[in-house]
């Protein structure tokens, strides 16, 4: 005879896993399928900030690629510079570029320096506002930053606007980032999409992936949905599967940028990939030794052999 | 025990920035590079209780949190993940302290490029958050290096606009514009002039005003009479070197 309580338990438990079941859209893929679903020319947004967890095996996959032409979105780092040297962009759109432990990002100045790339440069405040305005579907949000700097100067193309209310104010009005694509890497996810970060910051991966029409989240690990809570309070979950379209699970994805909890910056190979930027016979030599490795699983042995 | 006597240039200096941060009250204190940070802590461990500032990395520290020792002890009272610094950059409440590869004598920064921004001759940092901080609050500037090549008679990049810019742009726009000192190696400048020039309103103990003359690619105001930097008391010479900064990040810059 069960008691009034336990029948419901039972139904709770019942609800529960078939919730579960219902819940799990498989989207996991390789970082090779993901590159294989992005075309020359496209507009593509990387999460991270700087020197810090930035989805670096996919960008890694880009490399390899034929892709070509892409305009690259990004708080920059060692993503923008990699796809500088590796000759792989046609516009660079960013608040600033650097390594964080090393302010300036070599292989991005001697892009900008030789001209090698068209550039949109915006102050770091004002390009948060365009990924907003990308996410919230509206052509621009305002903002004071740029008036009186050289931003308008440097990029006649953007507008301002004046307040429709009695204040008259003049404002710059931050045109909406459309993306074709965001990568971002995440400390762990589940296969449906869900995303979360445990870190100090989730920068601004969110709106990466509502900006872009497609988003693709690598990931530390792949966790099961009913495990996400495991590692991290509700409010680590910042990222809702219905913005994302793959997932990737890549340990150390994010080498060798910063990645905490789970790994801080490898400052040693970073250093040795900013050198490169003095020294093409080193730059050669990092390249066929790192980037041309045909996988992540291929780059992680080629660190391991690292002495 | 320390004595005013042994205050080093860089301490001076440290001094000097905290002084940039007096009168600020309840908001956050947001120096950037070794030299500013101490100065801002210093200001809030003395003379200003009420700032909060971070620990460069998500959040508030309530305590004395050391620059250059990472795993101090720390006692964590706010989260400020960037989205919130650039909120709180837009809300007002914040005091910055950038650095300034150039600066004119209106207060114009350059932190972007040298050369033609086009195609530069030395590509920087970018703009950053200048553009944003100079029309929205408070700014200061730490320059370790003063001569003519960083105290310039026009900057190649505005990143961070100076006087002239927004006495053309007008109010409202300039109504949050501030650009209230400038620090250097060789002494402290402000722009408490009638027309808002670049003013001597200190040189540092040891340097003389011909110096800073010959240093600066502009005429400076103020090169009468002109005052000398304070020494640290020994309670800051103390909380700088036990407290602050204990592992001496402050004197990298003089090197």
């Amino acid at each position: 005879m069960t008691t009034p309580k336990e029948a419901v338990l039972a139904v709770w438990a019942g609800l529960q896993e078939r919730a579960i079941v219902a819940a799990m859209v498989d989207k996991r893929m390789t970082e090779d399928e993901v590159i294989s679903e992005l075309k020359d020319g496209m507009t593509i947004g990387i999460g991270g900030w700087g020197s810090r967890r930035k989805p670096m095996s996919l960008v890694r996959a880009i490399l390899r690629s034929d892709l070509k032409d892409l305009t690259v979105v990004a708080y920059g780092g060692p993503d923008i510079g990699l796809l500088c040297a590796a000759g792989k962009l046609r516009r660079a759109v960013y608040g600033f570029v650097s390594l964080d432990s090393i302010p300036l990002e070599p292989h991005f100045r001697q892009a900008r320096q030789s001209g090698a790339i068209e550039f949109t440069e915006l102050d770091e405040g004002a390009f948060y506002l365009g990924l907003l305005a990308a996410s919230h579907r509206v052509p621009f949000y305002p903002t004071r930053a740029g008036l009186g700097s050289d931003m308008l100067i440097m990029n006649p193309e953007l507008r301002t606007v004046t307040s429709p209310y009695d204040d008259g104010e003049e404002l710059v009005a931050i045109p909406a980032f459309k993306l074709d694509a965001a990568l971002i890497h995440m400390n762990r996810a589940d296969a449906a999409g869900n995303g979360q970060f445990l870190g100090p910051d989730l920068y601004f991966d969110d709106l990466f992936a509502m900006a872009a029409d497609k988003t693709y989240l690598s990931t530390e690990k792949i966790v099961p949905t009913e495990n996400l809570l495991d590692e991290g309070p509700v409010h680590t979950l910042r990222i809702q599967r219905i913005f994302t379209d793959g997932v990737v699970e890549a340990p150390q994805g994010a080498h060798f940028t910063e990645c905490p909890p789970d790994y801080g910056r490898d400052e040693a190979f970073q250093r040795e990939y900013a050198a490169t930027a003095r020294d093409p016979e080193a730059w050669e030599a990092f390249r066929s030794t790192y980037l041309d490795a045909s996988s992540h699983a291929d780059y992680l042995k080629a660190l391991e052999a690292r002495s | 025990m320390s004595t005013q006597d042994e205050a080093t240039i860089d301490e001076i200096c440290v001094v000097a920035c905290a002084e940039a941060f007096r009168g600020d009250g309840e908001i956050l204190c947001n120096p950037i590079g070794p030299v500013p940070f101490v100065g801002g802590r210093l200001a809030r461990a003395t003379f200003e209780p009420d700032l909060v500032y971070t620990d460069t990395v998500s959040v508030l520290p309530a305590n004395n949190f050391p620059v250059g020792v990472p795993d101090a002890p720390k006692v964590v009272e706010s989260w400020v993940p960037y989205r919130t610094v650039f909120d709180i950059v837009w809300s007002g409440k914040r005091h910055v302290m950038m650095g300034a590869s150039q600066i004119d004598q209106w207060g114009n920064q350059n932190i972007a490029a040298i050369g033609d921004f086009r195609q530069p001759k030395a590509q920087l940092l970018g703009l950053r958050g200048a553009p944003g901080n100079l029309v929205n609050h408070t700014t200061s500037y730490w320059m370790p290096n003063h001569s003519t090549r960083s105290f310039v008679a026009s900057v190649d990049v505005v990143s961070g606009p100076g006087y002239d810019r927004m006495r053309e742009l007008g109010a409202p726009s300039n109504r949050y514009h501030e650009v209230r000192r400038v620090v250097s190696n060789l002494g402290v400048f402000d722009f408490q002039t009638d027309d808002n020039r670049m003013r001597i309103a200190s040189v540092h103990p040891g340097v003389t005003v011909e110096q800073v003359v010959e240093a600066t690619a502009f005429e400076l105001a103020g090169t009468d009479d002109v005052a000398e930097t304070r020494l640290p008391t020994d309670e800051e010479l103390h909380l700088i070197r036990e407290v602050l900064d204990p592992t001496g990040a402050r004197k990298a810059e003089f090197r």
